[in-house]
């Protein structure tokens, strides 16, 4: 599902964010990517995602590569990985249904269908009875599981997560990360970046580590990627 | 289809609940584009209604003779009967100095005024209406020569000229009011890429937002450039009641002037095709300021 074979990330100031990052993510997967607060996990995630472009090196995402991926294409492409972000990045003039329904609504999804399924997520994330509020009248916990209601309510194959549980407390941030293994064991590749190795040790779970923009571990299937 | 139309149709409703959520912000904007609009349209009223009125006077072209102020009563009407028999002429009407007097004291209301001079400074006069088949202006000519060539004419007029000129100065005028339309659309268009410009960056966070979900710049662009459809629609509407709250204002003042002059004339609003015409512009025009505006802007926010 995810491929990187020599990446590279310089900033344009000039920061190397990135460096030689080789690693493979097979479809159906579910792995921790972790390391001290600028390692560069952030900047891995915002390559997945088409925010960074990597600056040398091979990348490919669900079979495309990211390198020569085209601009304009670059919407469809992000339909196909939901990301679940720290700050949730949810829209605060907006209904929690309304929030869950934005990738069904810019995906020109039927009004009927988008009801269906806007039900069927928040019902997975246990908050389908906020589908009328707004997120500002929610707790922490239930914000960020409307932002994951979200990233999963058009069914994406891959699944990213940028520390999603920063904020919360150790009970809480147990349910958010739980959410995301029932989301793997439904098919669906998952990725969560996380400096907190509670969740390591606790689910056994393969482990990307980043320090100061080199992966020091994880490598082991580098032999394979020599392409 | 009919779901891609509920689709705009959604969006277009979005956008109205956009605008109306600020109303005096609208509000403002489409009375800033209502104004500008409505000035070179009022414009165009005028020339259209001024055109109306000066159309029919071509065919009704006159040669006026003004006589020496000398000439005896008896000695204008000789002339006149020589006049009449001449070809090219159709009619001809013979006025008086004191006809002539009388006629002005009427019509400008300068009666007490003109009481208090104690001779007529007004000339006679003999109004020529030359024959049908004398229409050409060439034919007109030489027949007002003809007639200057009398010892008792001191000025022969042809009122064509006139006629000809104001035409002339009616197209110029309308040439004016084009490119002053043209100045002012530019204006609109520069308000409503304004006011597209800071809605973008005011609703930064969520394109920033809903390019990271997967939307397309088309999709995100679509709200703004309604938004901005509908200010120039607004605006124009704006700008057609100002036309109509106008005229409506000189159409008393314009049909006692006319009366004054013996006419009678009705100012028209302005007729169904220059008003859609108006209403397409405005809209267009809001629509490339938006577009403008969308293009310049929108790239340049990208999610980080
Ligand atoms: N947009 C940017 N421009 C320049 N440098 C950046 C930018 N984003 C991140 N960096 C730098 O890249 C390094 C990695 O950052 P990041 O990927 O956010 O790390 P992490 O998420 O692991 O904390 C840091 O040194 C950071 O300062
Ligand atoms: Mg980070």
């Amino acid at each position: 599902m995810i491929l990187f074979d020599h990446v590279y990330k310089r900033y344009p100031g000039g920061q190397e964010a990135l460096k030689d990052i080789c690693f493979d993510l097979p479809t159906g997967e579910m792995a921790f990517l972790t390391g001290h607060s600028g390692a560069g996990k952030s900047t891995l995630l915002k390559i997945i995602t088409l925010i960074e472009r990597p600056s040398r090196g091979q990348a490919i995402v669900n079979n495309k590569n990211l390198s020569t991926y085209p601009r304009r294409h670059i919407p469809y492409l992000r339909r196909e990985i939901g990301v679940v972000f720290q700050d949730h990045k949810l829209l605060y003039d907006r209904t929690v249904f309304d929030n869950v329904a934005l990738p069904l609504v810019v995906a020109g999804h039927r009004h009927q269908d988008i009801g269906r399924r806007v039900r069927a997520a928040l019902d997975k994330v246990g908050l389908l009875k906020k589908e009328r509020v707004y997120p500002i009248t929610l707790s922490g916990g239930e914000q960020q599981r409307v932002g994951i209601a979200r990233a999963v309510v058009n069914r994406p194959p891959l699944l990213l997560a940028d520390e999603p549980t920063g904020n919360l407390d150790a009970a809480l941030s147990d349910e958010i990360m739980d959410l995301f293994v029932s989301f793997n064991q439904h098919g669906v590749t998952v990725l969560v970046a996380t400096h907190d190795l509670r969740h390591i040790k606790r689910l056994r779970m393969p482990v990307l580590t980043l320090s100061q923009g080199y992966m020091v571990d994880g490598q082991q299937k580098q032999g394979q990627m020599d392409l | 289809m009919i779901s891609y139309l509920l689709r705009h149709l959604q969006v277009l409703f979005y956008t109205l609940g956009q605008l109306t959520a600020a109303p005096l912000a609208t509000l403002m904007t489409v009375a800033v584009i209502g104004i500008t609009l409505a000035l070179p349209s009022g414009l165009y009223v005028l020339l259209e209604n001024m055109q109306r009125m000066t159309a029919h006077w071509e065919g009704g072209a006159q040669i006026s003779l003004f006589l020496q102020t000398t000439t005896s009563d008896s000695a204008a009407q000789k002339l006149a009967e020589k006049l009449r028999r001449t070809p090219g002429v159709a009619e001809i009407e013979y006025l008086s100095a004191d006809d002539a007097l009388l006629e002005f004291k009427q019509l400008s209301g300068f009666g007490e005024a003109l009481d208090a001079l104690d001779s007529n400074p007004l000339p006679p006069v003999l109004v020529v209406w030359p024959a049908p088949d004398y229409s050409k202006p060439q034919a007109l000519e030489a027949l007002r020569k003809s007639f200057s060539k009398f010892g008792e004419v001191d000025i022969a007029q042809l009122d064509l000229e006139w006629v000809k000129r104001l035409h002339i100065i009616l197209r110029l005028a309308q040439r004016g009011v084009l490119l002053l339309g043209g100045l002012l659309g530019m204006a609109v268009l520069l308000v409503i890429s304004n006011t597209i410009r800071l809605a973008i960056f005011n609703r930064k966070d969520e394109i920033q937002i809903i390019k990271l979900i997967g939307g397309t710049d088309a999709f995100i662009q679509r709200p703004f450039l309604y938004s901005g459809w509908l200010q120039g629609t607004l605006g124009a509407i704006m700008a057609w009641l100002l036309v109509t709250l106008g005229l409506a204002l000189l159409a008393g003042p314009i049909g006692d002037l006319a009366i004054l002059y013996g006419s009678q004339f009705n100012l028209a609003n302005m007729a169904l095709g220059p008003s859609m015409a108006l209403l397409g512009i405005g809209g267009g025009l809001g629509w490339l300021a938006s577009r403008i505006a969308v293009g310049r802007h929108l790239r340049a926010i990208e999610p980080t």
